[in-house]
């Protein structure tokens, strides 16, 4: 009796105290390191060839920062597929980092959300004035006329790569400066029973950067002054049918890469079985694949014609990375001291040498390891020709809906089915009306 | 009942409640001997409901609400819209709707194929392995590794081979025994159900084999020899023995079945990423779409909430139906 006697007890205290625990869930917030104002949890995004890479490049700088400030800062490096699921998780409950990296792409959308920390004037002067960093990677913060949602961290650019040997042995001398250019040396580097051009018909991603600057170069743009989406002018259907006419049509890029989606047209590129391919910041990733920097060469991405420049001549998306703070965190004055710490020269040179991108911050940008043939044409494009993507609250949604159009239009086309302005349209019609209508 | 049976059984007559016999402390027994298993119970019990019906009831919540990522960081703030997400996903005209109608039916189609094909293979596999023979436990365990392995592990596997360029069974099927002209695309376009079906059916058949051999098991050798003595063929004794014998083995391994597929998830995400082609697009990930991708948690709820509703309409008429199925057979 006394056995069951306790038992009934033990059962009634358990349960008392699962319902307390579960009702006391939802009140403990700032997560396990907010708590104390001499820690900090960051969410950095993975950037060099694996997680391990990163956590070895990021840690002796944030043991630096701790013995600078004595703030500890935890590391995650969070792969990219599951960085937004992850930053959206923590928006939704309130618990998350208090630092993190977000794709600069992201920062409307994130914006949007009010989860993170504005930068407006007063919070730009802790870290040492808006204008340190250059106007390009400010282009990608946020909605313009909006306090930027985070800072920029590190700056990418498309360049199209392309492999000396095989340009030598079929006989062409310099990279293409035009569209029409790469179609005709595309030719002669099939007679020598090569690839042309690589790309990643299955990531939508990529898609979106690709059709998004033909689209300038086609004059057009995808969303209204207003931010609504407008997928279906004349000037977009062109420039997303030139893009993938470049496999229907032109046949430069192989049909198998229309399913290409986990980075192989890097890897074929490595390998040499590809002439060309156009990427951001490429040469650590080729790197760790074998292929040294002295077997490829490093060319502006080509133009319907002359030189790249503004407006219709822009030749690659702003891309980068952003540094962010999260607005739920205890500790917002060692987070912007993190964030000054991150942005200041030393460790934008550290970094981004690292990482073969270039700094977003001016004074970081003189350092001679960012002017050798390869970063000098990064830089420029970021300079001069390149734009940001739209920045609109719905930037994800384009993503996601006109990314999968063309991919689908890649996937006609390698089917052998033909892709005309009437099917892109049709494509892009639908695209547009998944959009949200608020 | 049970009482009064006893009762009856040991041939006394007792009235079963003596009144005025100490009544307080054997009511207080009773109580305590019925109270005492559900208080046992109730940590379970609270358990239950804190990790699977709190968050359906948070899921039907959201689905009232127009939880888009300007609401998602307070959603208290997000406004109800009523029965604005279902208009929505049933609007069949409209290209959301139309989406998932397509979607649902594409789940539907490859959900039955997918459950008739495991478990003809399972049943067939376990059939032939009923007879002892050199290497059968062997056999036995190999048919299990598909159901063993890690799920990402094996499909992504399953993407390697069926890639167009360098994938194996396009290696096979085109450059070994010449049977497609030229080599096809298994992870886009319409091709791509074929890949889907086959990796579902590879990692799912196993189980039904593991299930029907368990139910094999319990079919008394008698009844075969009986029936062979009968003159009865091997295709008879399955018909008139095994079948049967399986009945409610198959109930439940049918229905199981039924509901992992429908609901399957790994596969689909692991062969095709966030965007599934048309013709695999399986309605699980279609509703990750609609909410993680495009940030609209309150369509995807409610698209969730219709999927629970129809697998809750299907379950209840599949068991009513085989239930009584069941009685008439046994009456």
């Amino acid at each position: 009796m006394r056995s069951i006697r306790a038992a009934a007890i033990g059962a009634v205290t358990m349960s008392l105290a699962l319902a307390a625990s579960a009702c006391g869930g939802g009140s403990q917030t700032g997560g396990a390191a907010g708590d104390s104002p001499k820690t900090l949890t960051y969410w950095a995004s993975n950037q060099g060839a694996s997680i391990e890479v990163d956590k070895k490049v990021l840690q002796p700088e944030l043991d630096k920062f701790e013995k600078q400030t004595g703030i500890k800062v935890k590391l995650e490096v969070v792969p990219w597929s599951d960085l937004l699921n992850r930053i959206l998780t923590a928006t939704t409950s309130g618990q998350g980092p208090d630092v993190l990296n977000i794709g600069n792409t992201w920062s409307a959308s994130l914006q949007a959300t009010g989860a993170l920390l504005p930068w407006d004037a007063k919070n730009f002067d802790k870290i040492g004035g808006k204008d340190r960093f250059v106007d390009s990677a400010l282009g990608s913060t946020g909605v313009q006329g909006e306090d930027p949602a985070a800072v920029p961290l590190y700056s990418m650019a498309y360049a199209l790569y392309y492999n000396k040997r095989i340009f030598a042995d079929a006989g062409i001398s310099k990279p293409p400066a035009t569209w029409e250019e790469l179609v005709a040396d595309g030719r002669r580097i099939q007679q020598k029973g090569k690839q042309v051009l690589g790309a990643e018909g299955s990531n939508v991603s990529e898609n979106i950067h690709h059709v998004f600057v033909f689209g300038k170069q086609h004059g057009a743009d995808f969303f209204t002054a207003d931010g609504k989406p407008d997928f279906t002018n004349d000037g977009v259907v062109a420039a997303v049918k030139q893009y993938v006419d470049l496999m229907a049509k032109d046949k430069a890029i192989p049909a198998g890469n229309a399913e290409y989606a986990q980075n192989q047209s890097v890897s074929d590129f490595a390998k040499g079985k590809t002439a060309m391919l156009l990427w951001q910041s490429a040469s650590a990733n080729l790197k760790s694949q074998g292929m040294s920097e002295d077997q490829y060469g490093i060319a502006p991405v080509p133009v319907q014609s002359g030189t790249p420049g503004a407006g219709t001549q822009v030749d690659s998306m702003v891309a980068g990375i952003n540094l962010a703070v999260f607005k739920n965190t205890h500790n917002p004055d060692g987070a912007t001291k993190f964030v000054k710490f991150m942005t200041g020269d030393e460790e934008q040179k550290i970094l981004n040498k690292a990482y073969t991108s270039i700094p977003p911050v001016g004074s970081a940008q003189a350092d001679p390891a960012f002017n050798t043939p390869a970063n000098a044409v990064l830089k420029e494009t970021l300079a001069r020709s390149a734009t940001a993507l739209p920045q609109v609250a719905d930037e994800s949604q384009f993503e996601t809906t006109v990314g999968t159009a063309v991919k689908e239009l890649f996937a006609d086309a390698a089917a052998g089915r033909a892709v005309t302005t009437e099917s892109v349209k049709a494509k892009l019609q639908k695209a547009q009306q998944q959009m949200p209508t608020k | 009942m049970t009482t009064t049976v006893t009762a009856a059984a040991d041939g006394r007559t007792v009235s079963k409640s003596s009144p005025g016999a100490a009544r307080g402390p054997r009511r207080t027994g009773r109580i305590q001997r019925i109270g005492l298993p559900y208080l046992l119970l109730l940590p379970a019990l609270l358990l239950e409901l804190l990790v699977h019906l709190v968050p359906m009831v948070i899921g039907i919540v959201m689905s009232f609400k127009e939880l888009t990522q300007f609401y998602i960081r307070d959603w208290g703030t997000a406004p109800w819209t009523g029965l604005g997400n279902y208009r929505v996903s049933v609007d069949f005209d409209a290209p959301v709707g139309d989406a998932l109608l397509h979607s649902f039916l594409v789940t539907v189609g490859f959900t039955l194929l997918s459950v008739a094909l495991c478990w003809l293979i399972g049943t067939t596999a376990a059939v032939y392995m009923q007879d002892t023979f050199r290497g059968r436990g062997l056999l036995r365990a190999l048919f299990l590794v598909p159901y063993a392995l890690p799920v990402y592990a094996a499909v992504i596997t399953w993407v390697f081979m069926f890639q167009h360029d360098n994938g194996l069974v396009n290696h096979v099927l085109h450059d070994q025994l010449h049977l497609t002209g030229k080599p096809s695309f298994w992870l886009i376009g319409d091709n791509s159900f074929v890949a889907l079906l086959t990796v579902s059916v590879w990692k799912g058949w196993p189980f039904a084999f593991l299930i029907v051999m368990a139910g094999l098991q319990h079919i008394p050798r008698e009844l075969y020899e009986a029936a062979a003595l009968d003159g009865a063929g091997m295709w008879q004794q399955i018909r008139r023995i095994t079948l049967p014998s399986l009945r409610s083995v198959n109930q439940v391994l049918i229905l199981v079945l039924f509901l992992w597929t429908f609901n399957d998830f790994n596969t689909p995400y692991v062969l095709f990423g966030r965007a599934a082609p048309q013709a695999a697009d399986l309605i699980s990930v279609h509703i990750y779409q609609a909410s993680f991708v495009t940030w609209n948690f309150g369509t995807g709820s409610a698209m969730s909430v219709l999927m629970l509703l129809f697998l809750l309409v299907v379950t209840g008429v599949y068991l009513a139906a085989t239930s009584r199925g069941r009685r008439a057979a046994d009456a």
